[in-house]
């Protein structure tokens, strides 16, 4: 247990010592969120109280799609010199491996979401009616909902050709009760019409679902062959 | 075997003809809706082969994922069993009895939940090794034809008895739609990738996506309960003429769909084989060369 923890641990303080030096799928991330808002804000430019209705969509979508670019990178990188196959071939066991890599991805999107918030209160004039410290759950567990089954599809698609598009194929489908999860719970909140905590149950409860699945079958996937 | 299969295909052939017969011509016409409603002997047949397929796809996988992977068929065995049994006993338990929709019966819903293990069983010792993949493809393919017809079959027949072509917050509509693309993303997994591993990957989709049904289900299920829509399909009580009329047309439904897997498994069969008998002939034409060849000559073609 304790050489799991070691293994994790290393590959997660590689994975944030790479980004820091290189800050590719941060500043993909960014510039490509920053983007998308820019476009929402001249698609729909709506006033502040239709905004408060239509920004938990628009927040959600963003980071959905900010996240694939970052998801596609992660594994990608230990192709190059067959780190992966060296991973493959040693003793270590693959979930420390896929723990590592959710945790680094759950830091970057969530590093993503702080920098990208205050940018949609200002695009939209946000101003909250419900109890904000809500939305904190909200974000951590809808991100953590994307990132797990995220960074398992990402390992998934490596094996296939034209991976980049597969990555969305496959998890945009299984992310839909997380997503409306996501949406409706900020919504809730932003609004103050209603309450969010089903939201938070029912993001809770994909996230252990889908957590304990893709423990169970990542190192079939890792090993697969 | 091979000579039943034009004695099924007559009699499916004979048995949708005359479903079509009993739902266009014998079916009492509705009292509210008329004769548009006589579409749901082509819409719930469809749909129920086609959750059927799924489920049975669903079940294939993880049989195929046990297989590749002994150490884990024990425990799987036992899982499968205590959700069957413990859930069939469930439904009989007060609390749970009241979280079931009026109009359920508790005895039905224990039959669905033992539906697992039974389909778990039946499955793994028919089926063996690869065959379950085979399995899995066919009920994938076939399944998403199925919902196809339930999807487009659903609008045409909303738009004249709601007045919408789709309506957003329904439970049974949305997660339909959802099980219809987690089956097209699967498909679209198959034909990307064309490697050993697709087998392995296709059945973790599959489990995923059983796992997702639910949650969507439960997302859904909230959502409309705050926001009350007026869109609610069957309910109450069906005209037994009625009901037998779409008995009978589940029945040839059904029978077409195991005719169209049958063969659609047979034809998999076959493509592996000579995918495989294309391997070997190649395997042996480059011992040849390299035989009859120089070492330094090994890289030409």
């Amino acid at each position: 247990m304790n050489s799991t923890w070691a293994v994790t641990l290393a590959t997660l303080v590689k994975d944030i010592r790479l980004e820091w030096r290189s800050k590719d799928a941060l500043n993909s991330m960014l510039f490509f969120s920053l983007l998308v808002v820019v476009i929402f804000v001249f698609s729909f430019d709506p006033l502040a109280e239709e905004s408060r209705h239509i920004v938990g969509g628009l927040v959600w979508v963003a980071f959905l799609f900010a996240a694939v670019v970052a998801l596609n990178q992660t594994w990608a990188r230990e192709l190059r010199n067959q780190v992966l196959d060296a991973y493959r071939v040693s003793p270590a066991a693959a979930n420390a491996l896929f723990l590592a890599k959710v945790l680094g991805n759950f830091i970057f999107v969530s590093v993503l979401e702080a920098l990208m918030a205050p940018l949609f209160v200002v695009f939209y004039n946000l101003h909250v009616l419900g109890p904000a410290w809500q939305l904190l759950p909200i974000a951590l567990l809808g991100t953590w909902a994307l990132v797990v089954n995220g960074t398992f599809f990402a390992a998934m698609s490596l094996r296939t050709r034209s991976r980049e598009i597969m990555l969305p194929l496959l998890l945009f489908p299984i992310s839909i009760p997380a997503l409306l999860g996501m949406v409706a719970g900020t919504t809730a909140i932003l609004s103050g019409e209603n309450s969010a905590r089903f939201y938070i149950v029912l993001l809770l409860t994909y996230d252990v679902v889908f957590t304990t699945a893709c423990l169970a079958l990542f190192e079939t996937i890792l090993h697969a062959e | 075997m091979k000579r039943l299969f034009p004695i099924l295909s007559v009699v499916t052939a004979i048995l949708l003809a005359y479903a079509l017969y009993l739902a266009l011509a014998v079916a009492p016409t509705d009292a509210l809706q008329g004769d548009v409603y006589r579409i749901i002997y082509y819409h719930v047949p469809s749909a129920w082969t086609a959750f059927l397929l799924f489920f049975i796809n669903f079940i294939a996988s993880v049989q195929y994922l046990v297989s590749k992977k002994p150490s884990a068929r024990a425990i799987t065995k036992w899982i499968v069993i205590v959700i069957g049994v413990g859930g069939a006993i469930a439904t009989f338990l007060p609390p749970v009895r009241a979280q079931i929709p009026a109009g359920m019966e508790p005895s039905a819903v224990a039959t669905t939940v033992l539906a697992l293990p039974a389909f778990y069983f039946v499955i793994g010792w028919l089926f063996a090794g690869d065959r379950l993949d085979v399995l899995a493809v066919t009920t994938a393919e076939v399944g998403v034809v199925f919902c196809t017809i339930v999807l487009v079959t659903g609008p045409i027949w909303a738009r004249p008895v709601w007045g919408i072509w789709w309506a957003t917050g329904d439970i049974r509509l949305t997660s339909t739609l959802v099980l219809w693309l987690i089956y097209v993303s699967y498909l679209v997994l198959r034909r990307f990738s064309n490697s050993a591993q697709t087998q392995m990957m296709a059945a973790a989709l599959a489990v995923f996506g059983a796992l997702d049904v639910p949650l969507v289900y439960l997302s859904i299920w909230f959502f409309r309960t705050q926001h009350p829509q007026p869109v609610i399909g069957g309910g109450g009580s069906m005209d037994p003429k009625m009901l037998r009329v779409l008995e009978f047309s589940w029945l040839a439904f059904l029978c077409f769909a195991f005719l169209v897997c049958w063969s659609r498994f047979r034809l998999e069969l076959l493509r592996r084989e000579v995918e495989q008998a294309h391997a070997m002939e190649s395997l042996a034409g480059a011992a040849d060369s390299a035989k009859a060849s120089l070492p330094l000559s090994r890289s030409a073609p």
